[in-house]
């Protein structure tokens, strides 16, 4: 994937598709126009490929440590991200729901993508597809089982369709023989598919 | 209108022409607030290139369910009715 | 036909991953670059690519959508030809 060359827009692009091209003459329009400029395009590539889901895993690690980092994590989790010298994102209100012995909640945008990527990096396509968009909502234990998560009946199981401009952080439950660990290796477990909530964190490696 | 947490509401089941963020399958249930966000400026307005003012307050609501399974959706207050 | 929920279907969920192209990155660079702007807002990327006939929308990918929506909002606000 070449999106570390700079963008000379004199050159034509091998072996694109027709849309490559069709996005490039946007650009070019767009600019030409001063609606935008080439480095506004540029810093947002730059922003958008820097996302991962390391930044959500350290949130959750902090927070399995920290119980009062947890406390306002679960009250203010823009802020809390904040505070650990992580972007947000440009949306006004982060929402962390935390999964615990009785709760394990599911995050979908059943009308479109909604989705934390600021701190998870870009969703993946399945997260953006029909299937889920549709069943996350009518059928999500079997959404679940899709995935290899089986939940015990006794656990609610809440499902979050994010329809507005608030982003929603799942914080799975610690695992156990995790004792010990300290925070990096804390987040090496959390997974991006764990902090949407259609998995469970990784299991500690036993020596 | 506004709601407090754990009340009871109901979601309008009215059509909207254009576009709106209440999904047709939460129209007509009934549900508890679980959160309120605060205010956002209006998507049904705003998409529509006008400033989305006034804001309207937004709330996390728990559809009523028998199951022990629950969906939760954000749902701006004008969708929103007290539920006796 | 974007209001999917409980939208009934037996389709499995399709997980294998998918590399942003190039030109998927720059669409999502140029929407942000746009509502930054205050040229075009979120609702109204939502809402053109809800403009879109039903057979366009489920067969363009994700991101054609947002191209689509981009091109029709700014001809529609005179801000593209």
């Amino acid at each position: 994937m070449s999106h570390d060359h700079d963008h000379d827009h004199d050159h034509e692009p091998i072996d694109e598709p027709a849309i490559a091209l069709r996005v490039q003459a946007l650009e070019s329009a767009l600019v030409e126009k001063g609606v935008i400029s080439h480095e506004d395009v540029r810093q947002r590539i730059d922003w958008l490929v820097s996302r991962s889901p390391a930044d959500g895993a350290r949130i959750v690690a902090r927070a399995w440590v920290d119980p009062e980092f947890k406390g306002r994590l679960l009250a203010d989790a823009r802020e809390a991200a904040l505070e650990l010298g992580l972007d947000p994102g440009p949306s006004p209100v982060v929402v962390a729901l935390e999964n615990t012995q009785n709760v394990h909640h599911m995050v979908v945008c059943t009308l479109c993508s909604c989705y934390p990527k600021a701190l998870l990096g870009p969703p993946p396509e399945w997260y953006k597809s029909f299937p889920y968009r549709s069943r996350a909502v009518s059928d999500p234990r079997a959404v679940l089982g899709e995935f290899g998560v089986v939940l015990d009946n006794d656990i609610e199981l809440r499902v979050v369709d994010s329809t507005a401009d608030i982003r929603y952080l799942v914080i799975p439950r610690r695992p156990a023989g995790t004792e010990g660990m300290d925070e990096e290796e804390l987040a090496a477990l959390v997974t991006r598919d764990s902090m949407i909530g259609v998995a469970q964190p990784r299991e500690p490696v036993t020596a | 209108m506004s709601f407090a947490a754990g009340q009871q509401v109901r979601i309008a089941s009215r059509s909207h022409d254009g576009h709106h963020r209440t999904p047709a399958y939460v129209k007509g249930q009934t549900g508890t607030v679980v959160r309120i966000h605060g205010t956002f400026t209006n998507p049904e307005t705003r998409a529509y290139g006008e400033h989305g003012l006034p804001k309207q307050q937004l709330y996390l609501v728990a559809l009523s369910s028998d199951t022990n399974e629950k969906v939760l959706v954000d749902v701006y207050e004008h969708w929103l009715e007290a539920d006796e | 036909m974007h209001d999917r929920g409980g939208w009934p279907t037996d389709d499995p969920i399709d997980r294998a991953e998918h590399e942003l192209a190039d030109w998927e990155l720059r669409v999502d660079a140029i929407v942000g670059a746009l509502a930054a702007r205050r040229v075009m807002n979120v609702d109204e990327l939502r809402r053109g690519i809800e403009s879109m006939s039903p057979e366009e929308y489920e067969h363009a990918s994700y991101y054609e959508r947002w191209l689509y929506s981009v091109e029709t909002v700014l001809k529609e606000k005179g801000v593209l030809d």
